[in-house]
């Protein structure tokens, strides 16, 4: 009931949020001194021709105009074509989405998977020589660029040592696209040997994006169960002798996940930023290098299409955190 | 296993008079950024089976230290540097501490503490809490019963689950919660500080344990709560003949619940008496100057002048020396020896106060 309420208020705050969104990121792409309509035209084309493609692709009108225009398109579910693929952008996107999830979700588990432990350990450690080689290792996975990183991974495992595969989602043809998922597809194929392609693939560009983000959570987790550690609960599980590993891992994980989860979702940002470098490094088809290339060309309804991309993930990615916060917080307080 | 055996079950049969727990000449010192701070020095307490013991003493005197000895429990900074403590005969500094924890804490030695707002964990509840207590230190637990990984993965049987739930029920009622039934499902916020605190007397004496150590547990309590908790502490103990520790800072509450009293002051205990004697004809300076600080009707507050000693250079001798108006030389040089006042009172001091006042 409570967890209702809280996803049908969330939903209604979705739509203005992506309106200001949307307006804030329309603004800053044609304020760039760039004019994609010459670009279209080529270099042969007259002024003429250009103010008269200009006419018929609307951009002659004031921004405002312009926006408004942009949000009915919107409300109609329409995200306008690719100036340069003359693809609908939708269809576009569609067709990318599939390859950015698979990546974003990998790195996202990897990064909570290995991060919330190892924050544990570097709390219960703390100012031993244990915890200064988490720090150090996570102070140098959020300085490190991850364009440099992911160009020394694939030099080292791809180049040198010949382990993985340089770039790409796969060797040769895709599994027959069921979800669009290769992990997915390659175990509903049943085609063992495929699925173990797809993952040497996956491997680099998943560690690079998972890195920043793993460092984050190590150092929210450990943050969080440092505080947890002070509270008068732990003492008197204690002094009860309620045993060490569950005083630990259930009861005080617990209550530090409560403030993490709402960190781990901010996340999901860093993760969809990385991505648009990532998968350009990677030629990895996904939306991120779609974005890239979009914003390389001025693009602008892809541009546009990809920054309602992101705001609706991100909204879903904080529905699903509120939700899970009231999940570990059933005090409801979270609501 | 023979040992285990004696462990779970063997002290079960203490009768009362019998000496249950011996702290002896115990010396915890405390690694701060300082130095090394002294806290416990050379602490005596003796509790009988089926006795409450008052632990008295301004804050920072060590009660809490002495208890978290007790229990096994001081923080990774604080070492205990010479003294024993005795428990059924056995001493548990030479017990591992897998044992300690397994078999002493939360078993044979539980604890009620001073916040009950904090002591829970806010986001488990009530049942949830007190069945993972009763999981591990239910007085039907088997000795051989598997500990799992780390705590996890441990079955807790079937038949031991529901006989512990029964005991839980009725444990609730013996404390009094309004409704046993509904109590399981509430998260601790629900309750009130009062209900919360006869919760957590409900946790220690579940277990059945022989000594329960209660950490000043009236203090963040509503004085017209306190004294309801008190008597029902005490009358629970009392029905099943189990000893207390109980410390506090308050002279008034320790006259409502305790058998005996032991004084302490900065890490030393300075006076130990029954009740009657403390109140009565009490011999150790600090003693009277303590008394003399509660509010009587016709008399004026008396304070007790200069502050807590340092304990990171603390004085020498018997502690309480530059605050004492009977201090002599040798007070400074050496901590008085006990002496024996007969019926079980014991003073540390050179100069006691012979006369009441």
């Amino acid at each position: 009931m409570r967890i209702a309420a809280l996803i049908l208020v969330r939903v209604a705050w979705l739509a203005p949020t992506l309106a200001g969104l949307v307006a804030i990121v329309f603004v800053i792409s044609r304020v760039i001194p760039s004019d994609p309509v010459a670009l279209l035209a080529g270099e042969t084309a007259s002024r003429a021709q250009i103010e008269l493609l200009r006419q018929k692709l609307g951009l002659d009108r004031p921004l405002p105009r312009q926006l408004l225009d942009y949000y009915g398109q919107l409300a109609r579910g329409d995200l306008g074509t690719s100036l340069f693929t003359t693809r609908a952008v939708w269809d576009d996107l569609s067709a990318r989405l599939p390859a950015t999830m698979e990546l974003t979700i990998a790195a996202m588990i990897l990064a909570v998977a290995l991060g919330i432990p190892l924050g544990v350990v570097a709390a219960l450690y703390r100012n031993r020589p244990t915890d200064h080689a988490l720090r150090v290792v996570s102070v140098a996975g959020l300085a490190l660029a991850s364009f440099w990183l992911a160009l020394m991974l694939q030099l080292f495992f791809a180049m040198d040592l010949r382990w993985l595969p340089l770039q790409a989602r796969i060797t040769g043809f895709p599994p027959p696209p069921i979800t669009g998922f290769y992990v997915i597809d390659a175990v509903l194929e049943g085609n063992f040997k495929r699925l173990g392609d797809v993952f040497a693939h996956l491997i680099l560009p998943a560690v690079t994006l998972a890195i920043p983000a793993l460092a984050t959570v190590v150092r929210f987790t450990r943050a969080g169960v440092l505080e947890t550690l002070q509270r008068p609960f732990v003492t008197y599980q204690r002094a009860m002798g309620i045993p060490a590993g569950l005083i630990v891992w259930k009861y005080v994980l617990r209550n530090s996940l409560v403030s993490t989860v709402t960190q781990i979702g901010l996340l999901f940002g860093i993760l969809l930023a990385g991505a648009v470098v990532i998968e350009t490094v990677f030629q990895w088809p996904g939306i991120g290098a779609y974005a890239f290339e979009a914003i390389l060309h001025s693009d602008y309804a892809a541009v546009m299409g990809f920054t309602v991309y992101a705001g609706v993930v991100f909204g879903i990615v904080n529905l699903i955190v509120d939700i899970l916060h009231a999940v570990l917080d059933p005090r409801g307080t979270a609501a | 296993m023979a040992c285990a055996t004696c462990l779970t079950h063997g002290s079960d049969v203490a009768t009362p008079g019998d000496k249950l727990l011996e702290v002896d000449h115990l010396c915890v010192t405390f690694a701060t950024e300082a130095g090394a701070a002294k806290v416990l020095d050379g602490v005596n307490l003796t509790i009988r089976a089926g006795e409450i013991m008052g632990l008295v003493g301004e804050s920072g005197c060590g009660k809490t230290t002495l208890a978290n000895t007790i229990l096994g429990i001081l923080a990774g900074n604080a070492r205990a540097e010479a003294g024993r403590v005795w428990f059924a005969g056995e001493d548990l500094f030479a017990l591992p501490q897998r044992r300690m924890a397994r078999d002493v804490r939360g078993r044979r030695i539980t604890f009620i503490p001073q916040d009950p707002f904090g002591s829970f964990n806010p986001l488990f509840s009530v049942g949830a809490q007190t069945r993972e207590l009763m999981k591990w230190k239910s007085p039907r637990r088997a000795p051989g019963e598997h500990q799992g990984l780390a705590g996890f993965f441990a079955r807790y049987p079937r038949a031991r689950r529901r006989a512990d739930a029964e005991a839980i029920v009725q444990m609730l009622r013996s404390v009094q919660m309004p409704d046993p039934a509904a109590t399981a499902g509430k998260l601790p916020h629900e309750f009130s500080g009062g209900q919360r605190q006869r919760l957590m007397i409900a946790l220690a004496l579940l277990p059945q344990p022989q000594l329960v150590i209660a950490d000043e547990p009236t203090t963040a309590l509503d004085v017209t709560i306190q004294a309801q908790i008190l008597k029902l502490l005490k009358q629970l103990a009392k029905s099943r003949g189990i000893s207390v520790l109980f410390t506090t800072h308050d002279l008034g509450t320790a006259y409502e619940i305790c058998d005996r009293i032991t004084v302490m002051y900065a890490g030393q205990e300075v006076e130990s008496a029954p009740v009657a004697d403390f109140f009565g004809r009490p011999q150790h300076p600090y003693t009277v100057r303590l008394l003399e600080s509660l509010p009587r009707p016709g008399r004026e507050l008396r304070e007790i002048g200069g502050e807590i000693p340092r304990l990171i250079d603390p004085p020498s001798g018997c502690r309480f020396h530059p605050r004492c108006a009977r201090a002599s030389e040798i007070c400074r040089k050496e901590r008085p020896p006990a002496t024996s006042l007969g019926g079980g009172h014991e003073v540390r001091c050179y100069h006691p106060v012979e006369t009441p006042p």
